[in-house]
């Protein structure tokens, strides 16, 4: 292993990679060619090979954005990606089935193990497609689709035509025309009226090639009072060379509906993660964004709710984590669209080693959007002198009646914190992540148990021989 | 000879310390043996709560001279946990509040980390509960985030717990008494002398009231830095009744 790679990897306990088998495998670069033939090895119908030809040009059209971390922005090199790698032919129902090296790889990230003990569903995503996919019987029974987005595409047409690209369309922004133009694999799923879906479901996407383009698709559809949590986690090995995650997740949530968007995003720290996440909430639906970014070179994510309908609810608790060489600019946004909507954001970040956190966030309240309420609370914790936090917060409000509270706050860790602690034998480390984790508890309560230890884990290992 | 150095729990000899720059303590002696009870008093500013810090390792307290030994240790070699997992104790006049931590997770891992063998899971509930009980603590306690919004007396207490825990074989208690009612120094006076008779203990105090409870075997009256007299509990009696001035004059 090289210095080089070393460096890179560091304490990231996902960083290893099988060999590269793969069934199908595109050359390097992007071009209207490569979209068609996308489509067409997926037997797509026209329309979406027409949608995906559509977002192409706009891509090509499209500038870079011109905020945010231009520097690394301006460092992707988009004919340096492969855009579609296939490394099962097939998705399959028993994990038996799935190659043996695959399987090995999702064995070691515990998804198997996970789901047998409380998952209602999974889907497990290697490269650009699915590998595995199962739901539990009694959620079929009750009409819940839980598929791959590919399958979704082929086994219900009239639900994606109808609602595909309705929340974020192509033109959004660069990296939706880009995720519109080759998007492969993703989650597709659907809740039937009033079905409560107890046990939460959960996609696992993993990149292993090198200079990998990864850009999943999901589409969410919580029909008329129905409820589900949806728990997403992202892991990817250390390589020197760059990849790239460029994902779009459009969420619907129907009159009275609810959905938990949960993510753990932990992307070795070579990926470029470039995210579009959006909700439509209507009459008094709720959406949660439970959203944490842990690992990335450069994320750029703003979970968003358009509050469409009267008396929705949306709630968006972020965390994240720069660490050396990272930069999470990250945010939410929520749209008052409707009159009574309500909103609460959570905001916590922390910088370490050189990293750098930004906030950015958008509060818009439409002057006919009477009686909302919001609140927007946004804390950073800076571990050093050489990190960086910064806050971009953008307030639209259109109206007096609506009631908007908001807080910022950036803080060090205090040398009275560190003494204390260590005078109760934690050495200075230890000290560091019982502070971090609980800096992070209004975020990892919010969690599934399994995955909130991981993560206090995960912060604990980040804090280590940190302190010099 | 043995039994004399197993017996001696904290030498200080000559102790000069400075804050920034700032001179506080000028030159203290202190010899604390197992099964003492010293309690140090002085006018704000004197240097007592100096004098507990730097025994525990406070970095913004520099030992311009002399030296400190815990059990004929030299402590200059030891990190602030060291000293934790040697058996030192500091229960803090202001602690420091953590939040997002619960008081439950804390002592656990802090038990854990300071004691050589520490109870697991069940064991260590009940050890736990029967603390609580003996502190009139509520149970609500350990899921509260540690200091985090606590009252004065609600943090003196939780000190007391840990203290009972982590059973020291140094308890430095600065304060500890300020800010509770008659009740809860009852209470937390009983927690010092359950601990008390297998350590060392220095208590630092501006009042007679915690040494009704937690009887002294020295009280130590210090001024500018420096202990001027050294006396039995009467000392501390003449001291409330009269103040420091006669000392000034004596110094």
């Amino acid at each position: 292993m090289s210095d080089e790679t070393q460096e890179i990897i560091g304490d990231y306990r996902y960083g290893f990679h099988d060999p590269e088998n793969s069934t199908i495998r595109f050359d390097k670069g992007l071009s209207e060619q490569v979209v068609r033939d996308i489509s067409e090895l997926k037997d797509e119908p026209e329309w979406m090979t027409e949608i995906r030809v559509k977002a192409f040009r706009h891509f090509t059209e499209r500038v870079m954005p011109e905020w945010g971390n231009c520097d690394l922005l301006n460092m992707i090199d988009f004919e340096n990606i492969t855009y579609f790698l296939r490394s099962s032919d097939q998705t399959e129902k028993s994990w038996d089935d799935v190659p043996d090296d695959i399987k090995n790889t999702f064995d070691r990230l515990g998804i198997p193990e996970a789901e047998q003990k409380w998952l209602g569903g999974v889907t497990a995503q290697y490269e650009s497609e699915a590998v595995y996919h199962s739901i539990r019987e009694d959620l079929e029974e009750q009409g819940v689709i839980f598929l791959d987005m590919d399958s979704g595409l082929k086994q219900y047409p009239e639900l994606v035509k109808k609602y595909f690209g309705t929340v974020i369309p192509h033109s959004d922004n660069k990296f939706s025309a880009l995720n519109t133009a080759v998007w492969s694999g993703g989650s597709f799923l659907y809740i039937p009226k009033g079905v409560s879906v107890e046990m939460p479901v959960q996609a696992y996407f993993r990149i292993n090639a090198k200079n990998m383009g990864q850009f999943e698709r999901t589409l969410i559809i919580a029909d008329e009072g129905s409820t589900v949590h949806y728990v997403e986690g992202c892991t990817a090995p250390s390589y020197s060379t760059d990849s790239l995650h460029s994902a779009v997740v459009e969420l619907i949530a129907m009159e009275g509906a609810k959905i938990r968007y949960s993510t753990v995003q932990n992307w070795s720290s070579n990926v470029y993660n470039l995210v579009t996440k959006r909700a439509v909430a209507h009459k008094n639906a709720t959406v949660e964004w439970v959203d944490g970014n842990i690992g990335s070179k450069l994320t750029m994510k703003y979970p968003s709710v358009l509050l469409k309908g009267e008396g929705a609810h949306a709630e968006v608790i972020s965390v994240a984590y720069a660490g050396k060489g990272q930069h999470q600019d990250t945010g939410a946004k929520v749209h008052h669209l409707a009159s009574n909507t309500t909103s609460n954001i959570l905001s916590k970040s922390i910088s370490k080693d050189g990293g750098r956190s930004s906030y950015r966030g958008l509060l818009q309240v439409t002057p006919k959007s009477t009686g909302c309420r919001s609140k927007v609370v946004c804390d950073a914790l800076i571990l050093d002198g050489g990190s960086r936090s910064d806050t971009y917060p953008t307030m639209e409000i259109g109206n007096s009646t609506s009631d908007l509270e908001h807080e910022a706050s950036v803080s060090k860790v205090s040398s009275d914190q560190l003494f204390y602690l260590m005078s109760r034998g934690f050495t200075e480390d230890e000290a560091m992540g019982l502070i971090v984790n609980g800096f992070f508890e209004p975020f990892t309560r919010e969690l599934p148990m399994e995955y909130a230890v991981e993560l206090n884990k995960l912060l604990e290992l980040e804090m280590e021989g940190s302190i010099g | 000879m043995g039994e004399r150095m197993v017996d001696e729990i904290l030498r200080v000899e000559n102790l000069h310390v400075s804050v920034e720059g700032t001179p506080i303590l000028n030159g203290v002696n202190l010899i604390i043996n197992r099964g003492e009870i010293h309690a140090v008093m002085g006018r704000n500013g004197a240097g007592k709560s100096t004098l507990a810090n730097v025994v525990m390792g406070h970095p913004a307290y520099v030992i311009t001279e002399g030296s400190i030994f815990y059990k004929g240790q030299p402590l200059e070699e030891l990190e602030v946990f060291e000293r934790a997992r040697a058996g030192m104790f500091l229960s803090f006049q202001y602690p420091a509040s953590i939040p997002g931590v619960q008081v439950g997770t804390f002592l656990k891992k802090s038990v854990a980390s300071v004691r050589d063998e520490p109870p697991k899971g069940r064991a260590f509930r009940k050890e736990l509960n029967a603390a609580m009980e003996q502190l009139s603590m509520d149970k609500s306690f350990l899921s509260r985030y540690v200091n985090d919004g606590f009252s004065g007396g609600e943090k003196k207490r939780l000190e007391i717990l840990q203290m009972l825990l982590l059973q020291p074989h140094l308890a430095l208690l600065d304060e500890t008494d300020s800010g509770l009612d008659i009740d809860a120094l009852r209470i937390v006076a009983q927690g010092i002398n359950e601990v008390a008779v297998n350590s060392g203990c220095l208590i630092i105090t501006h009042y007679q009231r915690l040494l009704d409870l937690v009887k002294p075997d020295f009280v130590h009256a210090m001024i500018d830095g420096v202990i001027v007299r050294t006396g039995g509990p009467e000392l501390a009696l003449r001291l409330e009744d009269k103040g420091y001035e006669w000392l000034d004059v004596a110094a």
